[in-house]
């Protein structure tokens, strides 16, 4: 018998049903949706006018600084697509190995006679839009905000396109292809092990970009010898090897007028070249790996002495609220997927905790006690920003994780607030902790007055509980119940919705305290004592009302909107 | 036992199940079959209280499934079509995990454990993680854990698949045991051999409408099918044209 002649199928018919799917999921009607729709148009647009507001605020005193003002500009830019890099070589290999090695339409593809060099383009594409939407949503306020000081004219939208276009495709390569030769050499014959060795090489990777920066060296012009060598050190490339430098060059070469195509032809050609050998080691490596990928699965399990401890920390629960608990932590424990971005986030509080030991503030003078009391209460806002990251991560996925086993779930007779509080404590009790850790860390560090440390704790706590609800309820609205990624969860849209909201909220507390905390400061200046007064207490109950509203409100909404969901 | 009154689906304009009326009497094996997509596993998603219906109600023993939700889920066992459980706990872990949204744990739990494990030949297997079990182990895993609570009624999509022979044979047993002691079982099936077997009563339902109910000889008078098969019965309700239609499509 002939074999028949065979056309492989294209790039888009491969990536039709997943340009459809998403459609179909935009076009998805609904109760209230209008009204969820108006709320994240709002949220959105003022995610960005923010970062836009910033950003140009910035720019524009950079430019008004003779002499030093564009050279800085160009290194915040470099800085910039620096710190995009190292999200998007993480984010590429962890979104990889879901594309390429476990999505449910693997089996089809493969099994069908689809060319090679057709089905990896089309899954880079699909890695790269994955991988990359939040940093190029990320990125459109700062370009539109170089554009408009430095008037980049009406083709600086297609010049930012050229730099940004490459700059995405050249991590999602060189991450698919790490992935690749990770699959294929762990021994491990758990795939999704890889991703924890995946988190810990993308966690160095992110520090020692951020230490190439040397970032510090820059805000502190004292430290160099004299002028001519700080404004070397600002002309010379963070690194010139780098595409983010190549990129930044090319955006600034363009907003300064400079003649210079080396860019441009850098980053296509490296962009170009970066497709050819990935897909070469696709061919090579693919198909071994993927065999490999589905190998067995873990057989036993050992029981660990936290399982003991939390079981007896839990006697007195309800079997119910007992069981869940302990289940929730086992499954977290036991899916490295999840477990893994503990790493990360380890690897991030010591680099804050780190940068927050060495600000400039103590140099044997008289000890700034107004710039030791700002940077404190400017701590709160970053601790609240850690807090939501990390309830984005571990929070907000804990609903779509139970997709599967709903049916378990709804036909027994298990109340809905239950599981809803199970979750919430789950995921707060070890926030809290954390929150309250580095509130009190960074405030020691910084010799803080027991009044910031008071304002600070209480702020923490109230925004902790109220966040952690947030995010509950953010995950039963935008849930993601047929995801093969746990670590995917938190970059869906309902991901950025959350952390959208969850900076609104931090945002509107500190305004609220900002005025009383400046009070205080000035009565404590003059010697008029603490200033604590009516204002003060007003502020710290708006604070209590409001955390207490959001926490109250998002928990009512989760149950409601789990009742109403069906499976 | 179970009583469905004007029981209605719409998904949209689709209406996936229309105004069925049904009656399950205790201690009964009753078989719920139709063709695919008919309306039967949204049906039993309905009685089981996963899905809500955009009309008419369910009771068990007495309790509307939306007004009284833990009462009447308490009474109930449900095994869906899929064996969807927690990959990364052990067989114990989740049949433990089970008991306690039934309210239920302590020692009587793990005596319960232990014999259904056993029963289901599953003991080996019982501190192993569940990614690691086969399918078939899945679903008797599921059944195992249906059972765990002792339910006054169980409702069960398609609970041959992925069963090997013997499995099967095992579980027709244990249902029929099951109904003897005063239990009740609505049971969705495509094997209409087994159906006939085994249930005492049927009902068929095709594009969301009940189309018969009742004995099989009950079926075969409403239908006028003489002394017909099931198979027969069935085809002629939901219309076999399809089969007719093979042979052209197999001959290219």
């Amino acid at each position: 018998m002939t074999a028949p002649t065979v056309r492989s199928p294209g790039i888009a018919i491969l990536l039709g049903p997943k340009w459809r799917s998403g459609l179909a999921r935009l076009r998805r009607g609904g109760e209230g949706r209008a009204g969820r729709l108006v709320l994240l148009g709002l949220l959105a647009a003022g995610f960005w006018a923010a970062i836009f507001g910033i950003s140009q605020r910035v720019l524009r005193h950079f430019r008004g600084v003779p002499d030093l003002g564009d050279a800085l500009a160009a290194k915040v830019l470099a800085v910039t697509f620096l710190a995009f890099l190292s999200i998007l070589l993480l984010s590429n290999l962890i979104t990889a190995l879901s594309t390429f090695f476990l999505a449910k339409d693997l089996d089809t593809l493969v099994a069908a006679p689809v060319d090679w060099l057709h089905f990896y383009l089309a899954k880079l594409t699909e890695t790269v839009a994955h991988s990359s939407w939040m940093v190029a949503l990320l990125a459109v306020p700062i370009f539109t905000a170089y554009g408009i000081v430095y008037d980049g004219g009406p083709l600086f939208p297609l010049v930012s396109a050229a730099a940004f276009l490459p700059f995405l495709v050249i991590p999602a390569v060189a991450g698919t292809a790490l992935t690749q030769v990770l699959v294929n050499v762990f021994p491990a014959r758990r795939t999704r092990d890889v991703l924890s060795l995946v988190a810990i090489a993308g966690a160095g990777a992110l520090v020692l970009l951020l230490r190439l920066a040397r970032p510090e060296q820059l805000a502190r012009p004292e430290g160099f010898r004299n002028l001519l060598e700080f404004l070397a050190a600002l002309r010379a490339p963070t690194n010139p090897f780098l595409p983010s430098e190549w990129a930044a060059d090319l955006v600034m070469n363009w907003l300064l007028r400079v003649p210079d195509p080396l860019p441009i032809a850098l980053l296509w050609t490296t962009a170009a070249a970066f497709v050819v050998l990935g897909a070469a080691a696709h061919r090579a490596l693919y198909l071994a790996g993927f065999s490999k990928a589905q190998e067995g699965a873990e057989r036993a399990v050992r029981v660990r002495g936290w399982e003991r401890v939390a079981e007896r920390l839990l006697v007195g629960a309800s079997p119910a609220r007992r069981e869940f608990i302990l289940k929730d932590l086992r499954l977290f424990f036991r899916d490295t997927t999840q477990w893994s971005q503990l790493i990360l986030l380890a690897v991030l509080m010591v680099v804050y905790l780190f940068n927050i030991q060495a600000l400039p503030l103590y140099t044997g003078e008289r000890v700034p006690f107004f710039l030791v009391t700002m940077v404190s209460f400017l701590n709160q806002g970053l601790t609240g920003f850690v807090l939501a990251a990390v309830a984005a991560r571990f929070v907000f996925p804990a609903v779509s994780l139970e997709g599967k086993q709903m049916w378990l779930l709804r036909s027994s007779p298990l109340d809905l607030r239950a599981m809803l509080w199970s979750k919430y404590w789950v995921g707060t009790a070890p926030l809290l902790v954390l929150g309250l850790l580095m509130t009190w860390t960074t405030n020691w560090l910084l010799q803080a007055s027991w009044f910031m440390v008071g304002i600070a704790t209480l702020t923490v706590a109230l925004y902790t509980a109220a966040v952690a609800a947030l995010a509950l309820a953010l995950g039963v609205l935008y849930p993601r119940f047929d995801t093969e990624n746990a670590a995917q969860i938190p970059t869906s849209f309902g991901g950025l919705v959350f952390m959208m909201a969850a900076i609104l909220l931090l945002g509107l507390l500190i305004v609220i305290e900002a005025g009383p905390v400046a009070d205080h400061l000035r009565a404590r200046w003059a010697g008029r004592g603490d200033g604590l007064g009516w204002r003060l207490a007003g502020a710290l109950g708006l604070v209590t009302v409001l955390c207490a509203l959001v926490g109250v409100g998002s928990f009512r909404l989760a149950v409601r909107r789990l009742e109403a969901m069906e499976f | 036992m179970i009583r469905l009154i004007n029981l209605t689906k719409r998904y949209g304009g689709f209406t996936a199940v229309d105004g069925i009326d049904l009656d399950v009497p205790r201690g009964q094996l009753f078989g719920f079959l139709g063709p695919n997509g008919a309306g039967k596993t949204t049906t039993l998603r309905m009685i089981a209280g996963i899905l809500r219906p955009s009309g008419g109600t369910v009771e068990i023993a007495g309790d509307d499934i939306q007004r009284r939700p833990l009462q009447a889920k308490a009474r109930l066992g449900f095994i869906p079509d899929r064996p969807y459980v927690y990959e990364k706990l052990t067989g114990a872990e989740f049949l433990r995990f089970v008991a306690s949204l039934y309210g239920h744990g302590g020692d009587a739990v793990e005596r319960r454990m232990d014999e259904l494990l056993e029963l289901f030949e599953l003991t080996p297997w019982k501190h192993e993680l569940v990614e690691s079990y086969s399918h078939g182990m899945r679903q008797k895993l599921i059944i195992s854990s249906a059972l765990l609570h002792r339910p006054e009624v169980i409702v069960v999509d398609e609970p041959m698949v992925g069963l090997d022979p013997k499995g099967a044979r095992f579980l027709r047993d244990l249902f029929r045991g099951f109904v003897d002691r005063g239990g009740t079982v609505l049971m969705s099936t495509h094997t209409l051999e087994i159906a006939e077997a085994m249930c005492d009563r049927i009902a068929i339902i095709h594009r969301g409408r009940l189309a018969a109910a009742g004995t099989m000889e009950e079926i075969r008078r409403q239908t006028a099918s003489g002394d017909a098969s099931l198979e027969a019965v069935f085809l002629k309700l939901t219309g076999g044209a399809e089969a007719r239609e093979l042979s052209a499509i197999l001959e290219g």
